[in-house]
């Protein structure tokens, strides 16, 4: 069998598992787990030109994709005027005044000869910038989130037209990548060039910061409060349902309006993702074969001799670092498009952080194909194991009777079931077969 | 101006969950760190394994409250402890000869090592939601507090009050024995000197006739012991609940990489470091600078440098501190 083959076999048995989905199950299922399909393999493309190409490992990849939510919101939501009006001003002035400290430290830090003295000015800069920071800084929060707390208290985005300007939100998706690769700039600037264990711990903790951020600076994105609403690329269900062509149509093809109506707009969203999941994934395989895909695999494989052959070694890792991230923060960006709303007390590390390592493992580290495919397959496991376990768990407690303790807990307890089953289907692959389904060539 | 009254505050709501806390981030580093020392990696499922060995330690102690078992005054966990670091320990080595032998024996990458810790991590992650829950779990008793703020108030007449809670003290004793007992098993015993040279240098310690798979037992049961202990006595200090011990991972890294990786003493040092910042950054100063400072120096707000919803930006910046200025950190542990 050889590998185009294999390969069209492994696609073919994913597309027959969303359709079968769709039998069993109804379209709309097949339909989601199609979508957070599309995003996913995105997301693991992301870590695959980081961990495959490069042999960097990003555990933070949940703040990524929170970032490139955050992005839908600043962009595609109609502004708040009143709450710039407030202390719009005064949040954006406190910004630009913190990151003029740490430059003023930075730049001291350069120009200062090494000593007792360069610590303490470094040290006097930053706690005065600090201090100045924070003063202008809670004064415009609290005007800003003053404003109409009910419904808004944020500053809103940038989206003028509103509901009626939907194709804001396919704005935000770059937007969204260039916030995370701002971020992964940060983050490879310090942490590249140590050991490699060190970029894992400074991803895992900006991801919590960023999360905590999303969580607690109502002024921003509302904080816990959520945003619902976004405004959205493809046509609102109703909309589709009053409308009287729509309805005669459909009807002429013998579906029920409201379904055909949902379906439809997934149908809408699948082909937008799936015309960046395609755009990504050519360039992502052009570069792998590019002379630039080779360097990067020559560094990945033997560092000292990538480095004795003059290639600058840490910049090419924060290179691919950013590069891979904004990719992250596209497909973050995507998903919250999708969700329709920005909650980001949903941001789990296990599910966004680690199922994407799962993906990107399981497909095949270094293949982008196999990131791809990955992406499909994890994801319906991940979709599936829920019901499978529930299932699992009735037949198990089929003999015992009702109401009896260790029933009920094991029944309350199928949910924890994906936890589980992907720590083994991670450790089965890396034991068994770790160079994935469809192999780095 | 009213010092002493200042001094109560400050030791009351800084000092002394100052160092419950960092005691308790300290057992965690030590854990991480002498993975790193010996197996040469950083292993993500170490709050995990904290979350296990806490759960296993709860669910004797709801046994033995059941058949009527208590430590009087003290929690009844403390009894429970041993049986709980058995159960951990018995996990660790599982997952030691079912997982992680296979790629010592192959000399993976470290890096191998790590992504397959994040297995061990979700697998134990699971364990834990599946057999407990995710929910909060109180399972102190005994006395709550060995000095409250009214026998305090009553003692002193002070103003301020000062409270220790028995499970601070707790957490402040064990430590101390513990590490007491680590240092004492690392440096004098023959055990304990094979680990360390089998940590600084891996071939000559086999050459010497060390046996590599006896040495890395022996660490296994050390960290069970160890993270058991601080995931404990994190849940008997706060509660327990298992996304929690997960996040602990974050000052506990940071904690260890502060103190210098695979240095013992570094790890305690770095703990205190993180607990410290920690508590101080995110403590409303309003009170204390209230009875230091005259009155009209006295502050208007809270005084308080960032919310406690950032405290892990706290561990986040110092670790970055760190990395940036000095990354073999404060004791010179192994950099690269």
């Amino acid at each position: 069998m050889t590998d185009t083959t294999r390969n069209i076999a492994y696609f073919a048995f994913v597309a027959l598992l969303i359709i079968g989905t769709g039998f069993v199950q109804s379209w709309n299922s097949a339909l989601f787990v199609l979508n957070f399909g599309l995003i996913s393999a995105i997301m693991a493309l992301g870590v695959n030109l980081q961990w495959g190409f490069a042999g960097l490992f990003n555990v933070g990849i949940m703040g990524f994709v929170a970032l490139g939510g955050l992005a839908t919101v600043l962009v595609a939501m109609p502004p708040e005027p009143d709450a710039w009006a407030a202390g719009g001003l005064r949040v954006v002035l406190s910004l630009i005044l913190g990151a003029a400290t740490i430059v003023g430290a930075i730049l001291a830090y350069g120009a200062l000869p090494k000593g007792r003295l360069r610590a303490v000015a470094m040290i006097a800069i930053l706690v005065a910038g600090f201090l100045i920071f924070r003063s202008i800084f809670d004064g415009g929060v609290a005007a800003i989130e003053a404003i109409n707390p009910a419904n808004a208290g944020n500053i809103g985005g940038l989206n003028p037209g509103g509901k009626d300007w939907g194709w804001m939100t396919i704005v935000a998706w770059p937007v969204g990548g260039l916030l995370a690769a701002g971020a992964a700039w940060i983050i490879g600037k310090t942490a590249l060039g140590l050991r490699s264990d060190y970029l894992a711990i400074a991803t895992l903790g900006i991801a919590e910061i960023i999360i905590a951020v999303m969580k607690n600076e109502d002024w921003l994105a509302r904080g816990v409060k959520n945003v619902i609403g976004l405004p959205r690329p493809a046509p609102y269900e109703i909309d589709l349902q009053n409308d009287p062509g729509f309805v005669e149509r459909v009807t002429g093809w013998g579906l029920d309006p409201v379904t055909a109506s949902t379906l439809w707009v997934k149908l809408i969203y699948a082909g937008l993702f799936a015309a960046v999941l395609i755009g990504l994934f050519v360039l992502a395989q052009r570069a792998l074969h590019s002379p630039w895909g080779r360097m990067m695999r020559a560094i990945r494989d033997n560092e000292v001799a990538a480095e004795a052959m003059g290639k600058d070694v840490t910049a090419r890792h924060l290179q691919v670092f950013v590069l891979g991230s904004a990719i992250v923060g596209i497909a973050g960006a995507m998903m919250t498009t999708l969700d329709g709303q920005l909650t980001p007390g949903t941001y789990q590390p296990l599910r966004f952080t680690f199922l994407v390592w799962v993906m990107v493992i399981v497909g095949g580290s270094g293949s982008n194909l196999g990131s791809v495919l990955g992406g499909f397959l994890i994801w319906w496991l991940w979709v599936m194991v829920e019901p499978l376990g529930l299932g699992l768990m009735n037949l198990i407690t089929a003999g015992m009777s009702e109401g009896y303790w260790l029933r009920e807990h094991l029944l309350d307890s199928a949910a924890h079931m994906r936890l589980l089953t992907m720590g083994f289907v991670l450790i089965l692959v890396l034991r068994f077969s770790p160079r994935g389904l469809i192999p780095e060539k | 101006m009213d010092l002493l009254n200042a001094i109560v505050a400050l030791s009351n709501f800084v000092f002394i969950p100052a160092i419950a806390y960092g005691s308790q981030l300290a057992l965690g580093a030590l854990g991480v760190t002498m993975i790193y020392g010996i197996l040469r990696f950083s292993n993500f499922a170490h709050g995990d394994t904290m979350a296990f060995g806490t759960m296993a330690t709860i669910l004797v102690t709801w046994g033995f409250q059941a058949i009527g078992i208590s430590a009087g005054p003290l929690p009844t966990a403390l009894l429970a402890l041993p049986f709980g670091i058995a159960i951990c320990a018995g996990l660790l080595l599982f997952t030691d000869r079912a997982v992680y032998k296979f790629y010592r024996q192959q000399k993976a990458k470290p890096v191998i090592f790590v992504i397959v810790s994040l297995g061990i991590m979700f697998i134990m992650n699971g364990l834990v939601r599946f057999i407990i829950g995710v929910d909060d779990q109180r399972f102190a008793d005994g006395e709550r507090f060995i000095i409250s703020v009214r026998t305090f108030k009553a003692m002193t007449g002070l103003e301020e009050g000062l409270a220790i809670k028995t499970t601070q003290g707790i957490t402040v004793i064990t430590a101390i024995i513990v590490v007491a007992a680590l240092f004492y098993f690392l440096n004098r015993t023959r055990t304990g000197k094979s680990m360390r040279a089998y940590s600084d240098n891996e071939d000559l310690a086999l050459l010497s006739g060390i046996n590599p798979e006896r040495v890395v037992m022996v660490t296994w049961l050390l960290v069970a012991a160890l993270a058991t202990i601080a995931g404990v006595l994190y849940g008997l200090d706060k509660s327990f609940k298992p996304f929690v011990y997960f996040q602990l991972l974050l000052p506990i890294f940071a904690a260890a990489i502060v103190g210098g990786l695979g240095s013992p003493i570094g790890a305690i040092a770095g703990g205190f470091t993180i607990a410290f910042s920690e508590v101080m950054i995110t403590y409303a100063w309003k009170k204390v600078a209230g009875y230091a400072l005259p009155d009209a120096l006295a502050p208007d707000g809270l005084a308080q440098l960032l919310s406690t919803d950032y405290k892990f930006a706290v561990s986040f910046v110092i670790l970055l501190i760190v990395l940036l200025f000095r990354p073999t950190g404060l004791f010179a542990g192994k950099s690269v």
